[in-house]
């Protein structure tokens, strides 16, 4: 077990020290970046307690597509030249009160979670049940949420839906004057509307028609 | 002790894999041009070596004996790792590629998964060496590239859903042995092209190059790239594609199995179908690069969401409603 211990603290200096470098370092991308090691080292902390569809969910939806589009904004912004701007600044210290009020109230919110395991021990032992009776994760994990919680599934879906919709009337507008290429038009053009052959009369020329 | 030892077989393993690995994708690059040379009625590289098979070697020393250059106002850090991280990526997902029965680096249960998972981190290397290059082309196409690769992810994970409803198994090796009766590619015939298209966008091959069209980006995000830098770029796509070869080899036509289960065919080891079927897939990807022209962006675009995604998902609905209907749905 001690290759297990080696890694486990190796992963989890990792995903702190990175957390703290998303906050500090002063550059927006190198702090995404900085997100992105601590998803992956997450991740990784996740396959050793067994959960390895989680961890490579984990990858796939947080590191494979979110930290993309997040990087993918903070390049485009150009973020990078008002860094600092924000701690300089005189009226940003009241600001600093309610970080510190959210930091709090998050921080009993991690407690009571983790305390919610010493009331309720059964909820831990039916968790590793299931790895004992050599049904893999991903196949107890199925069973699990296309059973008894397939409401609270079908819902999330929903509300994931909704958001997508929502995000997309939100940015959606119809621009004036935009020129759009017709894809359909484009290929179903004939040879006859698009070519015509003429006689040319010498010195006259031909009068074309736009 | 006992550890070191562990340590060492598994190097060893690693070695044996990860060497011919990186000798093939040399191999494959000649036959790339080959192929694409035949096509144009052209010869090719012909003149190192027996059939100019060890034109790459060639090329390979060149770069090795090139100068790294690295742009003075390029975010130094980023730019060495991005080529690191390209190469790196390509390679570690062989750890789960099965060559036989028993012939596979990691057997591990979500093997499927962590396939999926290492290609769609493939995208930072690219992102990464066209933003810390600091220059318009790298750029332009680091950002083409990430929509490019997140979209087409799309499709390719609903084609590998509908193969998984098939198989009940996330494993790789069960996948292929799920196919022992009929390979996938005749149920789920139209799933195995748009797989073929969307591995081509994926691992951005002609016609889908837009990341690197050289007539609008010059070479897109590896512009500023020189010597052996540059050549990590090209040894991790093209690990990329022979991977993608691997996957739809493994996915729609039988792995390591051979074609017919009967005597002759069954002396030649597993290892040797799976070599044929991705020298197969990828030979198709040399043709296409040769005979197609390359799309437009936004017709790249309309194809990955508007025609891939509803398409495949459609097919999800199609073949979970078949399975339920003719009670067909594997077990535990």
């Amino acid at each position: 077990m001690i290759a297990h211990a080696i890694f486990f603290y190796v992963f989890s200096v990792i995903a702190v020290v990175s957390a703290i470098m998303v906050t500090v370092s002063k550059n927006t991308v190198h702090s995404v970046f900085f997100l992105i090691l601590d998803f992956i080292s997450i991740s990784c902390l996740f396959i050793m307690i067994g959960a390895e569809f989680l961890g490579m969910i984990m990858l796939i939806v947080y590191v494979g597509a979110v930290a993309v589009l997040f990087l993918f904004v903070v390049m485009m912004l150009n973020v990078a030249q008002q860094k600092n701007q924000w701690f300089v600044s005189k009226d940003s210290s009241r600001h600093i009160p309610i970080g510190l009020l959210i930091s709090v109230i998050i921080f009993f919110e991690l407690i009571i979670v983790i305390g919610g395991w010493k009331y309720k021990p059964d909820l831990f032992n039916s968790a590793k049940s299931s790895l004992e009776n050599g049904v893999s994760n991903t196949h107890s994990l199925g069973q699990v949420l296309y059973t008894d919680y397939i409401h609270v599934f079908q819902i999330s879906g929903m509300i994931l839906l909704i958001a997508m919709i929502g995000a997309i009337v939100l940015t959606f507008r119809q621009r004036e004057g935009v020129k759009k290429q017709s894809y359909l038009k484009q290929i179903s053009r004939e040879r006859t509307e698009g070519v015509e052959v003429l006689e040319v009369a010498s010195n006259k020329g031909v009068k074309i028609d736009d | 002790m006992e550890y070191l030892n562990i340590i060492f077989q598994e190097s060893y393993k690693v070695l044996f894999l990860l060497v011919p690995v990186l000798v093939s994708v040399a191999m494959i690059v000649w036959l790339d041009r080959r192929v694409w040379a035949f096509v144009q009625k052209r010869q090719g590289p012909n003149v190192v070596g027996p059939f100019g098979l060890l034109q790459s070697i060639a090329d390979a020393l060149k770069y090795i004996f090139k100068e790294i250059i690295i742009p003075a106002s390029s975010n130094k850090v980023i730019f060495i790792l991005a080529p690191i991280i390209t190469m790196t990526l390509a390679l570690i997902a062989w750890a789960v590629i099965p060559f036989g029965v028993e012939q596979v680096l990691a057997d591990i249960n979500v093997g499927i998964l962590y396939i999926f998972a290492v290609s769609s981190l493939g995208v930072y290397g690219i992102i990464m060496g066209g933003w810390a290059s600091n220059s318009k082309y790298p750029f332009l196409g680091a950002i083409r590239s990430a929509a490019q690769m997140v979209s087409y992810e799309v499709s390719i994970g609903i084609i590998i859903i509908n193969v998984l409803l098939c198989v009940g198994s996330l494993n790789l090796n069960d996948i292929v042995v799920a196919q022992k009766e009929m390979w996938f590619v005749i149920p789920l015939f139209p799933m195995f092209v748009i797989f073929f298209i969307s591995a081509l966008a994926e691992t951005n091959r002609p016609p889908f190059d837009l990341p690197e069209a050289e007539a609008e980006l010059v070479a897109g995000y590896q512009t500023e790239y020189s010597g052996m830098m540059y050549a990590m770029f090209w040894l991790g796509e093209y690990a990329n594609i022979l991977l993608m070869c691997a996957l739809g080899s493994i996915l729609f036509l039988g792995g390591w199995l051979s074609p017919i289960d009967l005597y002759p065919f069954n002396l030649i080891p597993g290892a040797l179908w799976l070599i044929f079927k991705i020298l197969f897939l990828f030979i198709l990807f040399a043709l296409v690069k040769a005979i197609v022209p390359r799309y437009r962006y936004d017709q790249l675009m309309r194809l990955g969401w508007k025609i891939f995604l509803p398409l495949s998902l459609t097919y999800v609905v199609l073949t979970a409603s078949y399975l339920f209907y003719f009670n067909l749905l594997p077990t535990i």
